[in-house]
């Protein structure tokens, strides 16, 4: 129950993108159409669930004050911190594993590369999957959590990538002020996105 | 100044701005904005990190094979921004604790790798530090603006003083909440660019 929960509130009330304004550049810059905006929001969902638990292992087993008690023993490892390399450590693992399941996917299902494909190296700089991976130190998961973390605050994003996509494919046929024009009303819906999704604030399961 | 010095700095603040027009380093700009203080810390350290990163970009350029040379990049942006870290926590701790993970973030800030990518890459390290600089000021001054009218009208104080004494506290001010929130965020920089397209034309955007 508590990891439904955890599910829940990470893709709706913590909402990535309209709560934590993460991922932004690509949330605007790739929701002019539905078909390419769900291509992305699925291969974030698939990043976020892959990179939140491994950087977490990372984490635990590298990182943390005396986390390298398993290699050095106990009293050595004590006085022993490298959570200031936390930044250049996720990152790595980041654009590693991008590059991996990027590598995996062109030889199993050249089919899913195709629509994928060009999503993936654009996610290796996409602030949610770095955000996703620094909230899940704050937060103080463990394993199973920051999956269901990752993996929750993926389909967050998607969610809301699709949504804006549709509004603004729609939005075409509307007649909008000059100046207002494609970055600015954007801006203006996203806003009233998150106005609309604060209405799960409070949610518990 | 020449005129092209005065392009690559001047340029990027207007009307050129990474935020409203390059559609660059949004997040940041919409997080850290609810008070001005926070909003000036993450400038001055973007503002670090891109001259930093611009520059060094620029002095290996011709050394970095092509095929690695994203990786390259986030390597030297994130070395940079430990630093940046580190000295906040140091002597900026409750505003450090603010930004939360935006600090960690400004590596995968769409500003710094495109100008690194765009413009590091290509040019020597002064031009590159001046173009670093432009675009902070640009970052800056939009965090500014929205942190002023966020912190102002959203519960009445600037940079923690009370400017309009709120009704909770004996004053006549009602605090719009909505703007600490976070679709006020989105709303600000919407009518920002709005403004900013008004005065413009030539940016109009075709629908």
């Amino acid at each position: 129950m508590d990891l439904l929960n955890l599910f829940i509130k990470a893709t709706f009330i913590e909402n990535m993108a309209l709560a934590f304004f993460l991922g932004m550049c690509s949330f605007l810059a790739v929701s002019k159409k539905v078909d390419t905006a769900f291509g992305l929001g699925v291969a974030v969902i698939f990043v976020l669930g892959i990179t939140t638990p491994l950087n977490n292992l990372i984490y635990t087993y590298l990182l943390e004050e005396g986390a390298l008690g398993w290699l050095l023993g106990e009293e050595k490892a004590a006085g022993v911190n490298l959570e200031f390399l936390t930044f250049i450590a996720f990152i790595a693992t980041i654009a590693a594993m991008v590059q991996i399941v990027e590598m995996a996917i062109d030889k199993f299902s050249p089919a899913l590369y195709g629509s994928l494909g060009v999503f993936l190296p654009l996610i290796a700089v996409n602030c949610a999957i770095l955000g996703g991976s620094l909230f899940m130190v704050q937060r103080e998961y463990n394993l199973v959590e920051s999956t269901v973390f990752g993996i929750g605050a993926g389909t967050g994003f998607a969610l809301a990538i699709v949504a804006l996509a549709a509004i603004r494919e729609k939005m075409k046929y509307s007649n909008v002020p000059h100046g207002l024009r494609g970055l600015g009303i954007t801006f203006i819906t996203t806003g009233l996105m998150a106005m609309g999704f604060m209405i799960f604030g409070g949610i518990q399961l | 100044m020449k005129k092209e010095t005065k392009d690559i700095l001047i340029g990027p603040i207007y009307p050129k701005n990474p935020i409203t027009l390059q559609v660059l380093g949004i997040c940041s700009a919409l997080a850290v904005t609810t008070q001005l203080q926070p909003a000036l810390v993450m400038s001055a350290a973007l503002t670090f990190v891109l001259v930093g990163s611009n520059v060094t970009i620029s002095l290996v350029r011709n050394k970095i094979p092509g095929s690695i040379r994203v990786i390259t990049q986030l390597t030297i942006i994130a070395s940079l921004v430990i630093l940046a870290d580190q000295v906040m926590k140091a002597y900026l701790f409750e505003v450090s604790k603010q930004l939360t993970v935006f600090v960690g973030l400004i590596i995968t800030n769409c500003i710094v790798m495109g100008r690194a990518e765009a413009f590091a890459m290509a040019n020597p390290p002064a031009k590159a530090a001046l173009d670093g600089l432009g675009n902070s000021i640009g970052y800056a001054a939009i965090l500014i603006i929205v942190g002023f009218f966020r912190e102002l009208i959203g519960s009445g104080k600037l940079l923690g003083h009370v400017v309009l004494p709120s009704v909770n506290n004996g004053g006549w001010y009602y605090p719009n909440g909505l703007l600490v929130l976070s679709p006020g965020a989105f709303f600000i920089i919407g009518l920002i660019i709005w403004a900013q397209r008004v005065y413009s034309k030539e940016l109009v955007e075709e629908n």
